[in-house]
């Protein structure tokens, strides 16, 4: 399980270093979201990979430690997944001004002369 | 028992911002003067809350000088804490007086021309001010995108293809750090288990092995992202444009933004990877102090390089970035209490410089420009037919003379604060421990980076003279620019406060030495943290985390 995971994480991430290297913006907007969305398994996988662990308590019992998921990696990509969200959707509304003022999706804001 | 009233100043700088932003942003264009002076006065509330807590840290009140407020009266490693040191409080203060210089600036123009400047603003002040006080690593990153989010909007402010252009490529650059941020601090807890400053401090002289390579692998992921934000060579290639395309007073508050990033590598660096940190002692100062030469470098060589008065305070504020990281990294805490009046020393010089760059390009009319380039390149003589008994206008000295002062200070040259803090930095590498405590042989680094230092500082002598004898002694602007006051005020303000900072220099060096040692004293901080009581009464008694160590 951790070499798949592993090997997912890794696979999602360098797509995305190589669309954010391209240069046309909604290929960096693309390569952007697929390297938040790697981040974010990755956050997750970091409290350790755990099979029918809740990551909650019941109330009234004593928990047990080592039946448990570790809680707090899955509060921080809730976090991480909204910020994330948050500002891809503002580089769109960017790009979209880019595009709109410049004419051109090219990140530099103007085409490369051939 | 409850909370003493004075804790809750600690959280002042926080709430502020983010009240009077929220309060700001159903106003619609029409109320932008009512806009403008609840703004003015949340700054004020900041300036004076930050004085609060300066004297507060400085005068005794609290043990050790740190005064702690657990969030939702969490016990430390469980909940989020908030510290007001000597040198987080200084920092408040540094961007209270920044962020009330720049809004003066707004005034007349800048703040009337987009809708929600003043929210952004505000939000912006409260991201920085939250980056400098809060102790959770994952808070940190919150506080950080804030800011970020915050920036993005005012780097666009005045909407035109440049702005837009160079935003795209800070957004994108910033988004990227932002992740990186996010994996540094995963694998951070992935190896020790937890995110709060004081906690991770006290564990980390406990890993060993493979842990402590993968903490150390997490701890540089992390760094980079802060590396990126306080522009190390060669992560900072976006900021002179940036810088260049922001309007000005957005430009200011950039220039402290960079000073984040220096102060979160001072702050942690000095805790997780002190004396007293076992196997991960002094992990990757050499990264630091030579990153750092480079950044230095690649500054001084662009500040030549550039004719555009935006760009070279870009470039100025990366030399200034880059002799603060080569300082940390150096690692010496004399050298760091001279390194820490530099960064405010050199941040306000580059913000009124940013400020007065919008001024001077009201002289500096294309054509002028131009005639001036064209006679230097073809070496005319402009030698003026007669002696006119015409006077200086007043706009136009005003101008000169405190483009001057600026240059003075971005050089480093006397009588102003720049001569005082590389002053400072010389006499600390020269005399590690002191004067009269005998010589000791200065290290090769230590001589470099004197070199460096100088010569950085020749180069933005000549780059800024070249400029100055450009725009005012060769354009042949015979009119005089039309200045409001409320645009002239603000950059008097801030070379006032240089030269207060010049002739006040020996109590601020105090204030100073205390703030530097107390960053260069882990184990108080980390048993002032973890033993901060909560409020007894209110939640059912959470374990201390201290019962099970010893306290140092």
């Amino acid at each position: 399980m951790e070499l798949v995971i592993s090997l997912a994480i890794g696979i999602v991430f360098g797509s995305g270093i190589w669309l954010v290297l391209r240069p046309r913006s909604f290929q960096v907007l693309a390569g952007l979201m697929l390297m938040s969305y790697a981040v974010n398994l990755f956050i997750f996988v970091m409290g350790r990979l755990w099979v029918d662990a809740p990551p909650l308590t019941h109330a009234g019992t004593t928990p047990n430690p080592a039946l448990l998921a570790d809680p707090l990696p899955q509060a921080l990509v809730l976090t991480a997944i909204v910020i994330g969200f948050a500002t891809t959707a503002l580089y769109l509304v960017v790009m979209i001004g880019s595009r709109g003022l410049t004419g051109t999706d090219h990140v530099d804001g103007k085409e490369p002369e051939l | 028992m409850s909370l003493h009233w004075t804790q809750h100043l600690i959280l002042v700088p926080v709430l502020l911002p983010l009240l009077v932003g929220a309060l700001l942003a159903p106003l619609t264009q029409g109320w932008h003067r009512l806009k403008y002076w609840l703004s003015y006065a949340s700054l004020l509330g900041l300036l004076a809350n930050a004085v609060a807590l300066i004297a507060m840290t400085d005068g005794g009140h609290w043990q050790d000088g740190m005064g702690i407020y657990l969030a939702a009266n969490w016990s430390a490693p469980f909940g989020i804490a908030l510290l007001a040191d000597r040198l987080s409080a200084l920092m408040l203060l540094l961007t209270a007086v920044l962020g009330l210089a720049s809004l003066h600036f707004t005034r007349t123009r800048w703040g009337r021309i987009g809708v929600h400047y003043h929210t952004l603003f505000q939000f912006l002040l409260m991201g920085i001010n939250g980056a400098f006080l809060t102790h959770d690593l994952f808070n940190l990153f919150v506080f950080f995108e804030v800011m970020l989010a915050a920036s993005y909007g005012l780097v666009l402010h005045g909407y035109n293809a440049e702005r837009i252009r160079a935003s795209m490529q800070y957004i994108a650059i910033n988004l990227a750090a932002a992740l990186l941020f996010l994996l540094g601090t995963a694998l951070i807890y992935a190896t020790t288990g937890t995110l709060n400053m004081a906690d991770l401090a006290a564990r980390v002289p406990l890993l060993a092995g493979d842990e402590l390579a993968l903490f150390k692998v997490g701890a540089t992921v992390l760094a980079l992202a802060f590396l990126t934000k306080g522009a190390m060579w060669p992560l900072g290639f976006w900021l002179p444009t940036t810088y260049a395309a922001a309007s000005p007073p957005v430009a200011m508050m950039l220039v402290l933004m960079t000073k984040v990033g220096a102060y979160v590598v001072l702050r942690l660096w000095l805790l997780i990877f002190s004396d007293n940190a076992g196997a991960a002692a002094g992990f990757g100062g050499d990264a630091l102090l030579y990153g750092g030469m480079a950044t230095i470098v690649f500054g001084a060589a662009g500040m030549l390089s550039t004719d555009t008065a935006g760009r070279m305070a870009g470039y100025a504020a990366i030399v200034s970035s880059g002799t603060l990281l080569a300082v940390i990294g150096y690692g010496q805490p004399a050298l760091v209490t001279a390194g820490i009046y530099y960064l405010i020393g050199s941040t306000i010089a580059v913000a009124a410089f940013l400020l007065l760059i919008e001024l001077i390009d009201r002289i500096r009319t294309p054509r002028s420009a131009m005639l001036a380039l064209t006679m230097e390149a073809f070496a005319v003589e402009d030698a003026p037919d007669e002696q006119t008994g015409r006077g200086v206008p007043a706009a136009m000295a005003f101008l000169s003379l405190a483009f001057a002062a600026c240059a003075l200070m971005i050089a480093g040259l006397p009588p102003l604060s720049g001569f005082v803090a590389k002053f400072g930095m010389f006499h600390a590498l020269l005399n590690p421990h002191g004067i009269g405590a005998g010589t000791v042989a200065v290290p090769t680094s230590g001589w470099i980076l004197m070199v460096l230092i100088i010569l950085s500082g020749l180069l933005a002598v000549i780059s800024m003279m070249r400029f100055g004898v450009r725009t005012f002694w060769a354009s042949g602007a015979t009119e005089a620019p039309k200045l409001h006051r409320s645009e002239v005020a603000p950059i008097l303000f801030l070379l006032g406060l240089s030269v207060l900072m010049t002739v006040q220099a020996e109590p601020m060096f105090g204030y100073l030495k205390r703030a530097s040692d107390d960053i260069h004293r882990p184990a108080t901080y980390i048993y002032r943290v973890l033993a901060e009581p909560t409020v007894p009464g209110t939640t059912s008694a959470t374990p201390s985390p201290l019962s099970s160590k010893e306290a140092p």
